[in-house]
């Protein structure tokens, strides 16, 4: 007879060993699709690793492309913390790039060391109004975040459209909905030369250490996890609890806002709307893959963003659809609820006793 | 059928990673016999109970239950729902109840076919009426259990094993919430039905009404059975040695002069949804050196009362003074602020945030202090070491400061949230039902830290629905009916019931 009983407190070895064991599985369970479109799995494995690992520029793809994720899973994970769903990190990253282009194509002018900080500031700051709205009706009247900050995406990305058509379009764009290019000098310089890798990853690894610090340290960070873990005790312990939802709500936001400027300011140089391929709604896969740890985001964005540009490279050269990626970031996501609940449950396997004494008879 | 046995707990087994929770238990209980079982907190009553109930699985042992006929037959551990159908019913100490379905869908939950056609609620509420006769429980069977008081959820979870035929009838502490009356009531409705066959095993803290009202007495200490014996044998110093090993001192008080008044409830009225929470031009004053009683079933006002002093909610008119200043915003942090040290009634919910460390716990009340931050940021070192001196001093066993609280057993959360109370010296403490689900030595612990507050100086206001707890630490006891207070005239336990049933003269 399997039984599954609660465990009392899932180890550390569990709470770190889970991802990592998910996301080995989840990659390994990519074989089945994988044989199914006829490929050699072996080779289809060797061509992922060479599209991470192959070359200089391969890796620095990779990473280009978890600066984004490191972003929206901090978003995530900070909101999440607070059990604030903020499912609207795809639309602040939006409002966020949409901010960095307004102020960055021209009519204002200086040298990067100005113009940087002033993008990144009015991405943050637009990112944040963009949860505000949803964080007001929630302390104010209950609406649920899930469902404010999910239909205010897709107002924002018309929103977004809209302004491409008029004000932010580029005169010179002969016709494309897209914004001016950002100026020269509040463009994010690139790490290495010839690689499109910038200092947006530099931003978003401090972000991840400074979330991290505030979470764990700080006593802002401790009112976090405490209005999540148990917003009626912590109301009772005098802690503002809206106050702290707000806060939360609004950094979350203003992180998100950040991944828009780095996009935008670091890889494209001008706005479109397909600047982001989802990146908001990865970010909860990334957030949840790391356990709600800052930390841990940094890993679960570079393991994710390794798998899109791994899974992309194994489809050219393979021939197999690169929607493959999108197949074991799912899976790996599954397999860490999965786990997460193993962690939390011990499965116990008894020998089974077939003394069933009565059914049904007994009462009166 | 002489050796009428209908169940029996054969040395029984249960450990949890290291803790050994039961230790080779045996137990037998025959035809309407009611059986109570003793133990402090975390002596593994709950545990044998929800083994019995097919909750938890056994590590070894067996248990054998008397079919129609009376022949003992083993029953398939592990299954709830074997359990229920050998008629095991029990009563849960934390109620197993849908807050968003009425009494009357709590009580057939379970009971009725999924697939049928239409409910026959008459018929349901016609047994339901009869046992409710019979019992002298009653619940409004069509409110909707969120809206009913803790007594009456409690009713309905003893109504809802009865419903269902129960013949082994398991009462995890049933009386913690009734009146004196009210707990009479029950005792001598299922005396009668004990009679009539039904077996209760009955599991209390409250020594009186365990030698007033069983037929035997099995005591447990550290998961072990360590002595049974009749009722009509045994005494309280007896059993109460078995329980703790040794003999518990009676709370030493001393009578006291009192101080300034430290809270003033002038002409207080909450307008609540609905008559539970709603209070009528409450005037009270407590004192320093002080303990002011609240009794009263619950339900009657007290949560709002204590609501408004912990400062969850605003009153509707009236006025608080603490220490003679009149509080403007009510908030948490501000009572807090104002002197006020709050013991919550539900410690799980309110107390304490489980999923975080004790260390952290014990400073949440006091984030803003110089000890606890610097510039934001947490003193972890010094947090520790602040945890570590207090679990010392209240006695907080667990794995550890860093642990998170949810390890603790409800006596260690209970010297937790004493620790953080007491230690901010509070001008007034508002204790309610500070003594709720605790073993013994942590009642005690309870009272001494009260009786030692007051001495300080600090006024305490004491909601209780235990009446031995306030008539052993209480200077003044008034009774809480409907809303309103009415000051009981002595010290007198059938006077007060009396006034808690509403019957005031």
């Amino acid at each position: 007879m399997i039984r599954i009983e609660p465990r009392e407190a899932p180890s550390r070895r569990l709470t770190i060993g889970i991802p990592i064991a998910s996301a080995i599985l989840a990659l390994l369970l990519a074989a089945i699709p994988l044989s199914f479109a006829g490929a050699n799995i072996g080779e289809a494995y060797q061509q992922m690793a060479k599209g991470i690992f192959g070359s200089m520029f391969a890796f620095t793809e990779m990473l280009t492309r978890a600066t984004p994720l490191i972003f929206t899973g901090l978003a995530a994970t900070l909101a999440f913390r607070a059990k604030l769903w903020n499912i609207g990190a795809e639309g602040q990253l939006y409002l966020g790039a949409m901010a960095a282009v307004a102020v960055g194509t021209g009519w204002i002018s200086g040298p990067p060391i100005l113009l940087i900080p002033m993008i990144l500031i009015a991405g943050a700051l637009a990112g944040a109004l963009g949860m505000a709205g949803p964080a007001y009706l929630k302390t104010r009247f209950g609406a649920d975040e899930v469902v404010t900050t999910l239909l205010l995406n897709f107002i924002i990305l018309i929103f977004i459209q809209m302004m491409l058509e008029g004000p932010l379009k580029d005169p010179m764009g002969m016709g494309w909905p897209q914004s001016s290019p950002v100026v020269d000098n509040a463009i994010l310089p690139q790490i290495l030369p010839r690689m499109r890798l910038h200092y947006g990853l530099v931003i978003a690894l401090v972000a991840a250490v400074i979330a991290h610090v505030m979470l764990s340290k700080s006593v802002w960070g401790l009112k976090l996890r405490a209005v999540g873990e148990n917003a009626a005790a912590a109301l009772h312990a005098g802690i503002g609890v809206k106050r702290t939802l707000m806060s939360a709500a609004l950094i979350s936001g203003a992180v998100a806002g950040l991944a828009g400027v780095s996009e935008v300011a670091g890889l494209r140089g001008y706005l479109t709307n397909d600047l982001s391929p989802g990146y908001g709604y990865t970010g909860i896969v990334v957030a949840m893959l790391a356990g709600l740890s800052p930390l841990g985001v940094v890993i679960a964005a570079l393991f994710i963003a390794s798998v899109f540009v791994g899974a992309d490279t194994m489809s050219r050269a393979m021939g197999v659809s690169s929607y493959l990626a999108d197949l074991v970031v799912s899976m790996s996501l599954i397999c860490v609820l999965i786990g997460g609940f193993i962690a939390r449950f011990t499965i116990k396997i008894t020998p089974s006793n077939k003394k069933l004494s009565t059914t049904g008879s007994g009462a009166e | 059928m002489n050796n009428d046995t209908v169940l029996s707990l054969n040395r029984l087994s249960k450990q949890f990673g290291t803790v050994v929770a039961n230790e080779s238990v045996s137990i037998d209980l025959k035809r309407g016999e009611i059986l109570s079982l003793l133990g402090e907190n975390g002596a593994g009553k709950t545990t044998l109970m929800n083994m019995l109930f097919g909750h938890y699985m056994p590590d070894s042992g067996s248990i054998d239950v008397a079919d129609a006929n009376g022949q003992l037959t083993p029953l398939t551990l592990g299954h709830p729902q074997a359990a229920l159908n050998v008629g095991i019913g029990m009563v849960h100490q934390h109620f197993t109840l849908a807050e968003n379905l009425s009494a009357i869908d709590n009580i057939l939950l379970g009971s009725e076919s999924l697939f049928a056609w239409r409910r026959s609620m008459h018929q349901a509420r016609e047994k339901i009426n009869n046992i409710m006769q019979r019992t002298g429980l009653s619940a409004p069977l069509d409110t909707i259990v969120g809206q009913l008081s803790v007594g009456e959820r409690q009713r309905v979870e003893i109504l809802k094993a009865l419903y269902r035929d129960t013949r082994i009838l398991v009462l995890d502490e049933p009386t913690a919430v009734l009146t004196p009356q009210e707990a009479d009531t029950l005792f001598a409705n299922i005396k009668v039905m004990a009679k009539d066959g039904l077996s209760v095993i009955f599991i209390s803290h409250k020594l009186r009404e365990v030698l007033a009202f069983s037929h035997r007495i099995a005591v447990l200490r550290h998961g072990k059975k360590v002595g049974e014996i009749a009722t009509k044998d045994a005494d309280e110093k007896i059993i109460s040695r078995l329980m703790v090993g040794a003999d518990t001192p009676p709370t030493p008080r001393e009578t006291m002069d009192v101080g300034a008044p430290m809270l003033q409830l002038i002409d207080l009225s909450v307008t609540g949804q609905s008559a539970r929470t709603t209070l009528e031009h409450i005037n009270l004053t407590v004192s320093a050196n002080e303990i002011v009683g609240i009794a009263g079933v619950s339900g009657n006002g007290q949560s709002t009362l204590a609501k408004v002093i912990s400062g969850l909610i605003a009153p509707t008119s009236g006025q608080v003074n603490i220490d003679s200043e009149q509080v403007i915003q009510f908030t948490p942090a501000n009572l807090l602020k104002a002197g006020v040290g709050r013991i919550p009634e539900d410690r799980h919910h309110d107390g304490v945030i489980g999923a975080m460390s004790v260390a952290e716990n014990l400073a949440i009340e006091s984030l803003d202090s110089n000890e606890i931050q610097k510039n934001g940021f947490l003193r972890r070192q010094q947090l520790t070491l602040n945890a570590q001196r207090l679990s010392q001093k209240y006695d907080i066993r667990g794995p550890g400061t860093e642990a998170p609280a949810r390890l603790l057993s409800g006596g260690n959360i209970q010297k937790l949230i004493l620790a953080r109370v007491f230690e901010a010296s509070p001008k007034l403490i508002l204790a309610n039902q500070p003594t709720r689900g605790l073993d013994m030595g942590a009642v005690s612990e309870v009272g001494k830290r009260l009786l030692q507050a007051r001495k300080r100086g600090a006024g305490i206001l004491l909601i209780s629905e235990d009446l031995d707890e306030l008539l052993a630490l209480a200077d003044r006891i008034i009774v809480m009916h409907d809303g309103a207070l009415h000051p009981a005239p002595s010290h007198d336990r059938a006077q007060i019931g009396l006034i808690m049933a509403g019957e005031i003269s």
